[in-house]
Parts: C-alpha cells; sequence; structure tokens
C-alpha cells in the first residue's frame, strides 16, 4: 500500500503541473486564440530562471517563486507584443507554428549552453524532510507543491469567474470589438493575459526544478501531454481545466502502480477514448 | 478567418501547362542528377522527405488539416518495411508493400479519431496519437528500442534490379517519388480534390451542399498517410535504418517546416522545402542544436513575413499556378 500511496501522490503532483499549464492554455486560448506551443518552452524558462536567481544572485527558492514568473511572464508579454500580434485574424494554425518555432528557438538555445543533461535544484531548507501520516510517508515538499498548485488554481479561477477584471477579460473573449466600445484596452488586456498564462507555465516550472531536475527539454514533452489533458477536457472552462489536470494525473499515478508499462501512454489513450465516446471533450463545447 | 492560401486560382488549362512543364523540367533535372557529381544519397534523402511534404500538404493545403503527428506514418512504414526486409526476408517489393499498407492501416485508425475534431484541436490530437505510438515503439521489443533496426538488406527489386548500387537505387527512388508526385496531382485535380479545397474554404457550405465532409476529409487523411507511409519505406533502402527520430515529434515538426518554407497549398513547393531543409541540414551538420535554433527562426520568420513560401511568392509575383 506504501507504494500505491506514493505513486498517487506522484500522481497528483504531475496533476497540478497538467492543471498550471493547461488552465493557462485555456486562458491564453481563449483571449488570442492561439494554442500556445512555447508553453513548455516557457515552463522550461521558469525553472532555469530559479536556477540562475539561485546561483547567479544568491536568491533562494521563495523570491524565486514570484521572481521567475514575472521574468517569464514579461518574456512572454515581449513575444506577444513583437510577433503574435500579428497573427490576429489569421487562421488558428500560424499561432500553433509561431510557437512552435519560438519553443525551437528557446529549447535550442539553452540546449547549446547546457547540454541535455539535469542540473540540480535544492529543495529550500523550510520544505526539507516528511511527515510520517501513519499510513504513509509525506515528503514535505511534495504536499507543499500539491497543495500551493491548488491554491494558484483556485486563485486564477476566482480571479477570471468572480473578478470585475475577470469579467472584462471573458466579456474580451466573447466579443473584443464591443468591450473595445466600452473603452477598455483589449490589446493591452490581451497582452496581460498571453503574461499571466505564461507566468503560470514558469510558475510550474519553478515548483518542479527540486523534483525534476532543471533541463532544457523538460518542458518539450510535457507539453504533449497537456495537449491531451487539453483535448480530453475542453477549453471551454477554466474549472473543467483544473479538474481535468488533477483527475489525469492521479489516473497516471494509479497506472503507474499497476501497470507501469502503460504509465507513458494511459493519458492519450485516455483521449482516444475520450474523442470516440464524447468527441466534444468533457467539458469543452463545439469548436 | 482567412483561409490558409490565399492564392487560389481556378483549374485553369493555362495552370495545367505551366504545372506539367515545371513538372518535366523538375523530373529531367532529378534524372541528370546521377551525372553532375552531386551526391546521390542526399537527393535520395531529399527525394523521400519531398515525397513525405507532398503527402503532408496534401491535407493541409487543400484539405486544411494541420496533422501535427505526419512523423507516425513515416516512421510506422519505416519499421514495418525494415522488419519484412530483415526478419522475414521478404524481396524489395514486398517489403515496400508490408510498410505502405502499415502505414495506410495506421491512417485508417488515427484518421476516425482524429477527424472528429476540427483546426486547433485536429493539430493536437495527431501529435499527441504519434506520441502515444512513440511510446509503443520505444517499448516493443521489434523495434529494438534505442537502437532501431540496423544493416536491412537492400537486395534486389522484383529479383532483377540490384538496389545496392547507388546509381539503381538512385533511379527506383526517383520513379517511386515522381509516381508519388503524380498520384497527388492527380487527386488535387480531380473532383475528389476539389471538394477538398471546398471543405478547407468553407465547411459549414460544403455540408449544406450535401458533401458528407467527414467522408471526404478522412479518405484524404488515409491517402496523405499511406503516401507518407511510402515515403517512409523508399527511405528504408536509403537509410538502411529505422529508428525512433523517424518517430519523434521533432520530425513531424521538420516535415511541417519544409512544407511552410516550400508554399502551403502549392504543387512544387513541398519538393522545394524538402531539398532546402534537408540542404540546410547537411551544411550545418556541426553546428550542433544551433540546427534547431536556426529551425525554429525559419517557422518563426515564414509565419510573419512570407506566409506563402518560397513556391507561393514565386508563383504570387509571376501570377502563375505552381
Amino acid at each position: 500500500m506504501q507504494a500505491l500511496y506514493a505513486q498517487l501522490l506522484v500522481g497528483l503532483i504531475n496533476g497540478s503541473f497538467y492543471a498550471l499549464l493547461s488552465l493557462g492554455l485555456a486562458v491564453i486560448f481563449g483571449m488570442l486564440n492561439i494554442i500556445n506551443f512555447a508553453h513548455g518552452a516557457l515552463y522550461m524558462m521558469g525553472a532555469f530562471c530559479a536556477y540562475f536567481l539561485l546561483n547567479l544572485t544568491g536568491l533562494g527558492y521563495w523570491p524565486a517563486l514570484i521572481i521567475a514568473p514575472i521574468i517569464v511572464g514579461i518574456f512572454g508579454m515581449i513575444l506577444e507584443r513583437t510577433m503574435l500580434q500579428w497573427l490576429t485574424g489569421l487562421d488558428h494554425l500560424y499561432g500553433l507554428l509561431l510557437t512552435f518555432g519560438i519553443a525551437l528557438i528557446v529549447q535550442g538555445v539553452f540546449q547549446n549552453y547546457f547540454g541535455s543533461s539535469g542540473l540540480p535544484y535544492a529543495i529550500p531548507d523550510e520544505l526539507k524532510g516528511g511527515m510520517n501520516l501513519g499510513f504513509m510517508f509525506l515528503p514535505v515538499y511534495r504536499g507543499w507543491v500539491v497543495v500551493f498548485s491548488l491554491v494558484v488554481c483556485f486563485a486564477t479561477w476566482f480571479l477570471i469567474e468572480r473578478t470585475r477584471l475577470g469579467a472584462y477579460l471573458r466579456a474580451a473573449t466573447e466579443n473584443p470589438t464591443l468591450v473595445r466600445a466600452f473603452g477598455i484596452n483589449v490589446p493591452r488586456m490581451i497582452t496581460l493575459t498571453y503574461g499571466l498564462g505564461v507566468g503560470l507555465a514558469a510558475l510550474a516550472g519553478v515548483l518542479s526544478a527540486p523534483i525534476n531536475q532543471v533541463r532544457p527539454l523538460m518542458g518539450a514533452d510535457l507539453i504533449i501531454v497537456v495537449f491531451a489533458v487539453v483535448v480530453i477536457g475542453g477549453m471551454g472552462s477554466i474549472m473543467g481545466s483544473i479538474i481535468t489536470g488533477f483527475a489525469l494525473g492521479v489516473i497516471e499515478g494509479l497506472t503507474k502502480y499497476f501497470y507501469p508499462e502503460a504509465s507513458n501512454t494511459v493519458v492519450f489513450v485516455l483521449m482516444v477514448l475520450v474523442l470516440l465516446v464524447k468527441p466534444t471533450g468533457l467539458t469543452g463545447r463545439a469548436a | 478567418m482567412t483561409a490558409l492560401t490565399d492564392d487560389t486560382l481556378p483549374i485553369t488549362p493555362r495552370a495545367m501547362r505551366d504545372e506539367m512543364i515545371v513538372f518535366v523540367i523538375m523530373a529531367l533535372a532529378l534524372a541528370a542528377v546521377p551525372w553532375t557529381g552531386i551526391y546521390p544519397f542526399f537527393v535520395m534523402q531529399a527525394l523521400c522527405f519531398a515525397l513525405l511534404a507532398c503527402a503532408f500538404n496534401l491535407l493541409i493545403g487543400y484539405g486544411g488539416l494541420l496533422s501535427f503527428g505526419h512523423a507516425m506514418f513515416l516512421g510506422t512504414a519505416g519499421y514495418c518495411s525494415a522488419h519484412a526486409l530483415k526478419v522475414w526476408g521478404l524481396p524489395p517489393e514486398l517489403g515496400i508493400l508490408v510498410g505502405t499498407a502499415a502505414a495506410a492501416a495506421l491512417g485508417v485508425v488515427t484518421g476516425f479519431i482524429s477527424i472528429r475534431r476540427q483546426g486547433i484541436y485536429f493539430s493536437m490530437i495527431t501529435l499527441a496519437l504519434s506520441q502515444l505510438l512513440y511510446f509503443i515503439y520505444l517499448q516493443t521489443p521489434f523495434t529494438h528500442g534505442e537502437d532501431g533496426i540496423q544493416g536491412i538488406p537492400q537486395g534486389h527489386l522484383f529479383g532483377f534490379i540490384d538496389l545496392s548500387k547507388p546509381t539503381t537505387l538512385y533511379y527506383v527512388v526517383l520513379v517511386g517519388f515522381l509516381a508519388g508526385f503524380l498520384l497527388i496531382y492527380r487527386t488535387i485535380n480531380s473532383p475528389f480534390g476539389e471538394v477538398l479545397k471546398s471543405i478547407r474554404e468553407n465547411e459549414q457550405r460544403a455540408i449544406s451542399l450535401g458533401y458528407k465532409t467527414d467522408h471526404y476529409k478522412l479518405l484524404a487523411y488515409i491517402l496523405s498517410g499511406t503516401l507518407a507511409g511510402f515515403a517512409g519505406s523508399l527511405k528504408v533502402f536509403v537509410a538502411q535504418n529505422a529508428s525512433l527520430t523517424d518517430v519523434h515529434w521533432s520530425m513531424s515538426g521538420e516535415i511541417v517546416l519544409m512544407t511552410l518554407v516550400g508554399g502551403l497549398g502549392t504543387v512544387f513547393g513541398p519538393v522545394v522545402g524538402a531539398f532546402v531543409i534537408i540542404a540546410m541540414q547537411q551544411y550545418l551538420a556541426g553546428f550542433g542544436q544551433w540546427v534547431t535554433v536556426i529551425q525554429g527562426v525559419i517557422f518563426v520568420s515564414c509565419v510573419l513575413l512570407f506566409r506563402r513560401g518560397l513556391v507561393g511568392e514565386l508563383a504570387h509575383l509571376l501570377r502563375r499556378s505552381l
């Protein structure tokens, strides 16, 4: 049973990354009509930011948790202003191609300087060690990742679904021209939205740095799984993205315990099943 | 929403004549390659990728479907051909048949699944499916995991054409490429191709005219996958190995890049794009990962600056269909 709980925990952690990343993808898709292929690369940049902050400036995990998403978010906003905004009105597919190119550039540059091996990033002192819960041993850091991701996910949900700013955002997703007519600066909102989505990816990167090591290609395979998550969940609802993300992480964890050979593929197989049964995705509207 | 290809010139006799002239020039130029001293291995490899890109282009350029998983056809056909040639000891013609049939079967299965969603979702689904296949090939024993299938015998085509001679192999690959190219050309100019283009331009309207668009899209997908598989089978004879790189997502990205550079929805664009990208990889091989960076830069500049691609821009300039 110990092993089962351990795999469940790993599943929950992967689920937090799926949730944070697919949440960002959904928010970006809503506003920009772009599937951000660079999401995995920006997640990786978040982890590298934390690594640089520690090794160049001596700033540890806690400042990195705030600074790295801001730095990567600003980088994302520059990308949006200089490149993505020119795609307005073009077919969605160009957004995918452009961001795929950006991902290749970012990952290629990092691979040139850091190779493909992982760089270590230590768990902060406050979160070292573990707790004995009676039925299992819980490493504190892993517990923290799950709880903190949940908090961030729900904060994002609250921001978008329950605040005035979020209302503008949802309105601009539905009808940007009308929202502009009310005097709201929609282009700036689009830039900020992209920054927010990218910041969430970078935050996931910082969270994963002590667990998964910092590698240039850490986001490359992850993003494809997240795409499958997005296809399963649909991008229609924020809550849907969060729940699907965590649920698929848990299912993947269970698979690792019961049938490890399929742990790499289970999410894709589930995607196929969902497409056969309910082609629009679990929460999605017809695209 | 603007369509992917903005120059949709109607098929006129003049356009057909132009395209046939260019085709004959291309065929003659390629046939002359063994006498020019150009490294035939490079051209053979480029021809395989050119056919692959043409097959991909059939789907995106004429059906409006961006498949981000076309490497799965390349890899599947490659593995199946390689296995048939090496382990079963089949002659080359049957080896090619096994690989192409496997790709066709894969096309039926994955097409049935991915055609259920459109646009951006279709791309994500094909990408996820190819990743699923990648992991399967990583684990099944017959692919030999990271090593791949190596040292594949080339054999004698139809019992008397010796494929181990580079020049002979070159002409066999060339004939295969030209046959595949003509089949695609015939398809896009057939009534079937016209319906496909109408689906790309406005699917709702095509449906309201009574076309079962899903059937057309599925057929185009299967045809595209089968031809991509044929290219993969040919490539086995050139490279004499089948490995995981052929199924990896980065390979799918390269196929997209070749077509984008040449021009989406142009007849000759994918061929030009394939030669450009393969040549680039050849000359920049010593630069390591910078090749990836350069590919990314090409992607970005193609999307932002010249969406028509090399051939598309030329055709636009000359006001011709190429």
